[in-house]
């Protein structure tokens, strides 16, 4: 069984490394658009917050496989192809991902009971200092367990890049059926690879946790 | 209206804000303008990649693919309500013996991506020859990890109600069974129900993995009908049509949600039940916290 390994390392490695480049870049990516579009959702501008809804709404109740089918396929027609493969899985990864960080984002800040920034803003802060020394940093604790939540979920669903030509971990099983290797042990194996990503994020989320937590 | 951010605007932030809603509508209005454009200078308005959808042939096969996905969704629904029920019981059994294999498999299930669960089934029929269809490969992964969710969810709802109704129930001197059979289940349920359809949201998305396993739902006949020569590879009008048909799906499985949540939330405020659980609970911090993904 460990022969299936150690045999086929190239393919393994390089098929978790290139997992490991389009969950570390989608996750800073969709972390910035999600956040931004988070702030359009708590917005005092009815338009900004139409966009951030009507965003929202439509990416969360699209499959992440047709966000990809679309980048994939459907962009091409239209000339707007993304550079290389890669960054197309990584476009479609963090529209995808965005929704659901603007999601925790906005539930974060709504969280905080207005009388905090009132009392705030009573004492002459700006806005600017409102929103980094007193909003912020109560919203943080409500938003790090389920944006370790929403990262984690990240991480599991690159596997569907495997479906489009990127060889990442989940594309590793159609080359090992190539080599003829036994398809099962393969995916125990990259089973067990999955679960050494995961579990350190699920501890880093807990650590998280307890340290936000209010004492 | 004061929010957490924004103070109510005086008149100079009012006339701000109607100005920057205006420079966002017209920033808006230019980006549709532009898309609808590069869609037009592609030719993606040409006749003949929509005629295609006024065949009836064409119509059925969409709706083929449509049934396929609502075939894998409905059964696998079912299954992964029957497991998470099994596991969630088995969860909060006395038995250490049962709560402690049950946890681990549920905790398994929700690491795996479900792609990788899909190709245990597929993979293992070529292997094995079970004469399993890829259908099968699509429910059965979508039963473990949506069942494994559920337990979760149950179980977190079962937890949700106040302790003294277990306690007065152990009181009167009902059994363990009859407690949650007849005291806990019938108040968590209701505070269950919308973590319950936001489930079957994600599950009815995820039928769309089994495009990769060659399974013939929604996404895969799509792409088969955008791959055609004969109407100028029409891949953007038939994931347009794609597109609408899940999202149209969904959402109502979303506004039905909303509105039971809603609506025990309302009822709480009349009898003191459970406050509604939204999303699969993120107890343990699990990875399948990402559920709702």
């Amino acid at each position: 069984m460990l022969s299936v390994l150690t045999d086929n390392w190239d393919l393994f490695r390089d098929g978790f490394w290139l997992t490991i480049r389009l969950f570390l870049v989608s996750a800073v990516l969709s972390l910035v658009l999600g956040t931004i579009l988070g702030a359009f959702r708590v917005s005092p501008v009815p338009a900004l917050r139409a966009v951030g809804t009507g965003y929202v709404n439509t990416l969360r109740n699209t499959p992440l496989t047709l966000v990809f089918a679309f980048l994939f396929f459907g962009a091409a027609k239209m000339q707007l192809a993304l550079p290389s493969p890669f960054w197309t899985g990584v476009g479609a990864l963090t529209i995808y991902t965005s929704a659901f960080v603007c999601e925790v984002v906005r539930s974060g800040i709504n969280t905080i009971s207005p009388g905090q920034s009132e009392a705030a803003r009573a004492v002459g802060m700006t806005f600017i200092q409102v929103l980094t020394l007193i909003v912020l940093p109560q919203a943080f604790r409500a938003i790090v367990p389920p944006l370790s939540s929403v990262f984690i979920a990240l991480l599991k669903n690159t596997t569907i890049a495997a479906g489009f030509s990127l060889a990442e971990a989940g594309a590793i099983p159609a080359a090992m059926s190539e080599r003829g290797e036994n398809q099962l042990i393969t995916l125990v194996w990259i089973t067990i690879g999955f679960l050494i990503l995961i579990v350190p994020l699920i501890f880093l989320q807990r650590w998280a946790e307890r340290r936000t937590a209010v004492a | 209206m004061s929010s957490v951010l924004y103070e109510v605007p005086g008149p100079k932030g009012r006339v701000r804000n109607r100005v920057s809603n205006i420079v966002v509508v017209i920033l808006l209005a230019g980006a549709v303008a532009w898309l609808i454009h590069r869609l037009y200078v592609n030719g993606q308005f040409e006749g003949r990649l929509w005629r295609q959808f006024e065949y009836a042939a064409i119509q059925r096969e969409i709706l083929k693919g449509l049934l396929n996905t609502l075939r894998a969704a409905g059964l696998a629904a079912v299954l992964a309500l029957l497991f998470g029920a099994v596991f969630a019981a088995a969860r909060i059994s006395d038995h250490k013996w049962v709560r402690v294999p049950a946890t681990y498999v549920v905790e398994l299930f929700r690491a795996i991506p479900l792609l990788i669960l899909m190709f245990f089934f597929y993979y293992a029929n070529i292997q094995f020859q079970w004469g399993l269809t890829p259908f099968w490969a699509v429910v059965f992964g979508l039963t473990l990890y949506n069942g494994s969710v559920l337990a979760e969810i149950f179980r977190a709802g079962i937890a949700a109600v106040p302790k003294g109704q277990r306690e007065a129930a152990y009181a009167t001197g009902l059994r363990k069974n009859q407690v949650v059979r007849l005291v806990l289940l019938p108040q968590a349920i209701s505070a269950m129900l919308p973590a319950i359809v936001s489930q079957m949201v994600v599950l009815l998305k995820d039928t769309a993995l089994g495009f990769i396993i060659t399974y013939a739902e929604l996404l895969y006949v799509a792409k088969q009908m955008g791959g055609r020569l004969t109407y100028g590879f029409p891949y953007i009008p038939t994931y347009i049509v794609t597109a609408v048909i899940y999202i149209g799906l969904c959402s109502l499985l979303s506004v039905l949600a909303r509105y039971l949540e809603g609506r025990s939330r309302r009822r709480r405020k009349v009898t003191g039940a459970p406050a509604p659980i939204t999303k699969a609970p993120d107890l343990g911090a699990g990875p399948g916290g990402g559920a709702s993904l």
